[in-house]
């Protein structure tokens, strides 16, 4: 992999080079952003925000209900015992597994749609350790060869710019 | 970086109390359970008091800090790791007693529905398979949303160690880079799982209360006991997370994230607690009274009058008398006051758990099931060996994970002015750097 980026001190900056990319003709999704913190009160921190985690966990908890349904009817009707007279499959008693299960569900619906939509535990994409000491990265991954002296200038423009390239 | 030879000391002690627990059960499941004072009819005795108190405890963390993030409260992030830490070690003790309790402890495995050769399925209308199906899915819940918010954190320890630490970091950040998408996923994952954390929460507790009030004990079976257990469990984890703070701020030098306003905070939250306690026990009592069943009366005397009055009334001195003191007068309400307040909460919650189970187990509704608990050393070590595992775990995990979440310190100090909900306005980030 190759790539250009720059690295700046605040939101404002990142935001300014982010826009000189665009400028540039560079969209969005050329765009590679890391920042240490959320940076929601900036434009490019809003990006990527639509999401069906909260539908898929829904889904996921639909799911957890089915198998403690399941999971109750089945071993109450195998082996059918008289309980303090309740019937062999009472409601009541039963609503608490079914609880239980679905908000498991939907717990393990929510991570599992995390990891996989926030792209977790996948290797060798553009980062920066520099990062982590608060800087905000802004550059683009496998740029085309005639724009990196574009890119560059783009990126550099912007005061206590840090530009990099690997 | 440098390790005080403090810290080898305390994880040697702690450490060594724990071994001397673990050779006590050793002990009972090899010469039997005669070695306990758990005899007919008192067959529930320090453990399951012990059960109930750390299944109470662990409401400390999940429960308040999934409430605090719902709400949006500024000043919650110095503080929910320290209380999400308590809730998964102390799940993890309060769940083992379960298993200690029993007999035969190799066949606790019964109780996981497996298709066995027989077909014969645990008993899902027991309360007891209610509570194994309850705590896992609260301690699996909570151990995600304790790993949740670390991942990024774990991302900056990655980038600033070298050797076996980066690549063990490197693991657990799961290649974290800290992208918009990836900040938006994983906020979005922790709403969701604030939301679906808070019912498991309560209905763990009014599960552990179900054990009691499914069964036809006097002054067990009544309807009030699933919310006097949720508050209970609720009073006792407040003031279990002002101790860790306290201790926590003072041992880490952490004066520069735990601000007396964080503990003024939660010794409110502790205050209001004791009087929603007061308010269930008064009205547990005066039902009890209005009833005038002998057996329940029995109970009730035993209580207040005769051989458990000295910790009955140790028990309401320490849970209502005390906070109510010292959080209720402001100039008492300081860090120091906030953790005698605590201690006193702690060590009147297990008391607590204590009254409601051996007195009326000692004494059920004919005289031929009356009889006397005498706990035993084995089971004086193992209850009293948890609290030196709670400390051991937090010390060990407080030494290798960042115990306060680091990029939430960060957020809160660049949240705009425009982001910050109505809840949060009368305690703005800024209260982090007087």
């Amino acid at each position: 992999m190759k790539a250009i980026y720059g690295l700046y001190v605040d939101g404002q900056a990142a935001q300014q080079a982010v826009n000189r990319l665009r400028a540039a003709g560079f969209a969005d999704r050329e765009i590679t952003v890391l920042s240490p913190q959320p940076m929601e009160n900036h434009d490019f921190g809003q990006r990527d925000k639509a999401t069906w985690m909260w539908w898929i966990a829904c889904g996921g908890g639909l799911v957890g209900m089915a198998t403690a349904f399941g999971l109750a009817w089945l071993t109450e009707t195998s082996w059918p015992m008289n309980v303090g007279g309740l019937p062999i499959f009472a409601w009541w008693p039963n609503l608490i597994i079914i609880f239980e299960l679905t908000m498991l569900g939907a717990i393990l619906a929510t991570v599992a749609t995390l990891v996989v939509s926030a792209d977790l535990g996948r290797r060798s994409r553009l980062y920066d350790p520099e990062v982590s000491d608060g800087k905000i990265l802004v550059g683009v991954e496998n740029p085309p060869d005639g724009a990196l002296r574009e890119l560059e200038t783009a990126l550099g423009a912007i005061p206590e710019a840090q530009v990099k390239k690997i | 970086m440098h390790t005080s030879w403090r810290f080898y000391l305390l994880v040697a002690v702690f450490g060594g109390i724990v071994l001397t627990a673990f050779v006590a059960w050793m002990s009972q499941a090899y010469l039997g359970y005669g070695v306990t004072g758990i005899r007919w009819p008192v067959y529930w005795g320090f453990y399951i008091t012990s059960f109930v108190f750390w299944i109470g405890i662990s409401h400390a963390g999940t429960l308040i800090s999934a409430i605090l993030r719902l709400v949006n409260a500024g000043w919650r992030r110095p503080v929910t790791r320290c209380a999400e830490v308590i809730t998964v070690f102390a799940l993890m003790i309060g769940a083992m007693f379960p298993i200690i309790h029993l007999g035969r402890p190799w066949l606790a495995f019964w109780l996981i529905p497996y298709p066995s050769e027989r077909m014969i399925w645990p008993n899902l209308r027991s309360p007891l398979v209610w509570d194994f199906f309850a705590i896992n899915t609260y301690l699996t819940g909570s151990v995600l949303f304790l790993f949740l918010p670390m991942i990024p954190d774990f991302a900056v320890v990655r980038d600033k160690s070298t050797g076996l630490r980066h690549r063990t970091y490197r693991m657990l950040a799961l290649g974290w880079r800290g992208t918009p998408k990836q900040w938006h996923r994983l906020e979005t994952a922790m709403q969701i799982m604030a939301i679906a954390i808070i019912p498991v929460a309560v209905s763990v507790h009014t599960i552990v209360s179900f054990d009691f009030s499914m069964a036809p004990v006097p002054m067990w079976q009544t309807t009030i006991f699933g919310p006097y257990f949720v508050a209970g469990a609720i009073f006792s984890g407040i003031a279990a997370l002002l101790i860790a703070m306290a201790v926590l701020r003072r041992f880490l030098h952490l004066e520069a994230y735990l601000h007396p306003v964080h503990f003024e905070n939660l010794g409110k939250l502790l205050l209001m607690m004791a009087l929603l306690w007061g308010y269930f026990v008064f009205n547990e009592r005066l039902v009890t009274y209005y009833g005038n069943e002998p057996a329940e009366m029995a109970v009730f005397w035993r209580t207040q009058r005769e051989s458990f009055a000295p910790l009955y009334w140790t028990m309401v001195v320490c849970n209502f008398v005390l906070p109510l003191v010292l959080m209720g007068i402001r100039r008492f309400r300081t860090i120091t006051g906030c953790v005698i307040a605590s201690f006193g909460v702690v060590i009147g919650m297990w008391l607590e758990r204590f009254l409601i189970i051996v007195p009326s187990l000692g004494h059920k509704y004919l005289p031929y099931s009356f009889g006397i608990y005498r706990p035993q050393p084995v089971e004086i070590i193992i209850a009293g060996a948890t609290f030196a595992a709670m400390v051991l775990m937090y010390v060990l995990f407080a030494k290798v994970v960042p115990i306060i979440s680091i990029w939430e310190l960060k957020a809160g100090e660049h949240i705009p002015a425009a982001l910050i909900p109505p809840a949060t306005e009368e305690h703005p980030l800024g209260e982090l750097h007087p």
